[in-house]
């Protein structure tokens, strides 16, 4: 018995390192290509041999980088507070409150999370043409907001149903009104799942590039995967290969250290909503 | 409830006031942005309308329609999303229980597993892309040198998939991986045990008793996944750009509204795209029965 679980752990050890190659291989390649000077990035290896940083000075000399990535964080940031606020109010009263329209609110949302972002660009292009949202942060974060608001309310609405009402009811009991019930009592209990939708959120609108490219064409709202996709470099003839995998890895540090922070939080996240954005 | 519902005390009315005040911004916004713009494209589909000639404009009836899809290239396009789509699900499907087992049998390290694999679903698309392509690109790549070949990858409708897929498949089995995960943990593990007391081998307990009691967290996760893959756009924009022949239908949809500007023909694209996912979902709720509710271990 003791020697067939040695074999089991064995295997299952194995199994661990598979995967974390699996998952990392890739990313560990775009760091070793970000590293390799000019001269080595054709030479089909994997490590560099003669690491250097130049890559990473000229990718930051470029104009188009640093504006993209400010635009980026801007963006996904104020997205994110405004999905995540617009989701706990509804999500509150969806948990807590009897009215008529929930299950529809809720299957709407369950419909939009399905909804296939390509088929509204064109309406939304010209829309924004004549309200002048075009290439501006505001047209990025309208619907940056719509299409991350079905997923964080249904996270939302998961760890809302977790938290012992018990302490809400007793609060009203005492004569608080709803609404401060909502934000002395519930609103502390419901920080811990807020903070995981707006996680799912950023991952959302940081990720983005089919918005990104047609409602945007100029560094003044050009967020970094669209400017990436579209970066030219310095010299016109030679294709900016380390500049792009050095942009890649600047701008996958944050996701590296909020899934390294809030690894149990995105698991329980995604699996309690079981909607992806 | 409707006991409840019918008490019109004030009370109730002022909770249902409540409730429909708290909703309202979250729901006008997801009207505003996806059900009017949907419309929008409706009304556009049936317009001649390109930006190239503001002046030429006005009612075509169904011609925009039938203009894409007597053209070859739709049905093609619409050919290469599907097999893109079946193949990464499929793959997807196989790997994401491969890795769910292996996180739930991880006896140590779980915390190590867990992140690892969150960094394929957190990182960006287009950088994702730009890895593979950057990989297997015969001059700035390192598959050639280790299998010792000198293909060039993106110039081949068949190699081109495999990179293409391969990235999809990286990026979103993780996500799949960690439903089939959840939907593993509520089995109960009794049933299990029951069957392997009864004699049952290992494989059989997966066949007989894991998989059917799995279902409905499957199903739903192939849902999902077949309805994110099907839009797939940025990995193919940034490898292929639709060469070789391995355009999806949100490529040429993007190509017709924003490269060539063509409103009118472009939302017909759009809204046949949106016919297509309908379609998916209704097979996957009415066809195999997904019940969406239902993963989420709720009442209905």
């Amino acid at each position: 018995m003791s020697r067939r679980r040695a074999s089991d752990k064995a295997f299952w050890a194995g199994g661990i390192v598979i995967v974390v190659i699996y998952a990392l291989l890739p990313v560990a390649w775009i760091v070793s290509l970000s590293l390799k000077p000019t001269d080595e990035i054709t030479n089909g290896k994997f490590l560099p041999q003669h690491p250097s940083f130049d890559n990473f000075s000229d990718v930051w000399k470029d104009p188009q980088f640093p504006s993209a990535l400010r635009n980026s964080l801007g963006i996904a940031l104020i997205s994110t507070l405004l999905a995540v606020v617009l989701a706990t109010f509804a999500a509150y009263a969806i948990v807590r409150l009897d009215f008529p329209g929930k299950t529809l609110i809720m299957s709407g949302a369950l419909a939009i999370a399905m909804f296939p972002p390509v088929a509204i660009i064109g309406p939304l292009f010209n829309m924004w043409r004549s309200l002048h949202l075009f290439d501006t942060w505001f047209g990025l974060i309208i619907p940056y907001m719509t299409f991350t608001l079905p997923m964080a309310i249904w996270t939302l609405s998961a760890f809302f149903r977790e938290i012992p009402w018990d302490l809400d009811k007793a609060a009203r009991v005492d004569g608080a009104t709803p609404f401060q019930a909502f934000r002395k009592v519930i609103a502390p209990l419901a920080a811990p799942g807020m903070f995981t939708s707006a996680i799912l959120v950023f991952i959302f609108a940081w990720n983005d590039f089919l918005f990104a490219t047609a409602l945007t064409s100029t560094n003044r709202a050009r967020t970094v995967p669209a400017a990436i996709t579209f970066f030219t470099g310095s010299s016109q003839f030679d294709f900016p290969t380390g500049q792009i995998a050095a942009a890649s890895v600047i701008v996958t540090i944050p996701i590296i250290v909020m899934v390294l922070l809030f690894q149990r939080r995105i698991v329980a996240g995604l699996t309690s909503g079981a909607v992806k954005g | 409830m409707t006991a409840t519902a019918k008490r019109t005390t004030g009370r109730a009315r002022s909770e249902r006031r409540l409730g429909w005040m708290l909703c309202a911004p979250a729901v006008t916004v997801m009207l505003l942005v996806t059900a009017y713009p949907i419309v929008y494209a409706l009304y556009l589909s049936l317009q001649r309308y390109d930006l190239r000639f503001p002046d030429d404009h006005g009612f075509v009836g169904l011609d925009n329609y039938q203009a894409v899809l007597s053209n070859g290239v739709w049905w093609q396009d619409l050919i290469n999303t599907l097999v893109i789509t079946a193949a990464s699900v499929i793959v997807e499907l196989i790997l994401g229980f491969a890795l769910a087992f292996v996180m739930y049998r991880a006896f140590f390290g779980r915390a190590v597993v867990r992140s690892a694999i969150l960094v394929p679903y957190g990182i960006i698309t287009v950088v994702a892309a730009f890895a593979w392509r950057f990989a297997f690109d015969p001059t700035t790549g390192f598959v050639n040198g280790l299998t010792n070949s000198d293909r060039s990858w993106f110039t081949e409708q068949w190699s081109s998939y495999v990179v293409i897929i391969s990235t999809e498949v990286w990026k979103t089995t993780p996500f799949m991986s960690l439903l089939l995960l959840a939907g593993f943990m509520l089995v109960p593990q009794d049933a299990v045990r029951a069957a392997r007391v009864d004699g049952a081998s290992a494989w059989q307990r997966l066949w007989k008793i894991i998989i059917p009691l799995m279902k409905p967290a499957i199903l739903v996760a192939v849902l999902f996944r077949t309805l994110d893959a099907f839009r797939i756009f940025d990995t193919i924009y940034v490898q292929t750009r639709g060469a070789q022949n391995t355009e999806s239908v949100s490529i040429i949809g993007y190509q017709t509204l924003i490269s060539r500007l063509n409103l009118g023909l472009g939302s017909a694209v759009s809204v046949l795209i949106f016919a297509c996912v309908l379609i998916i979902a209704f097979v996957f709720v009415k066809g195999f029965g997904a019940n969406l509710a239902q993963q989420r271990g709720e009442n209905p």
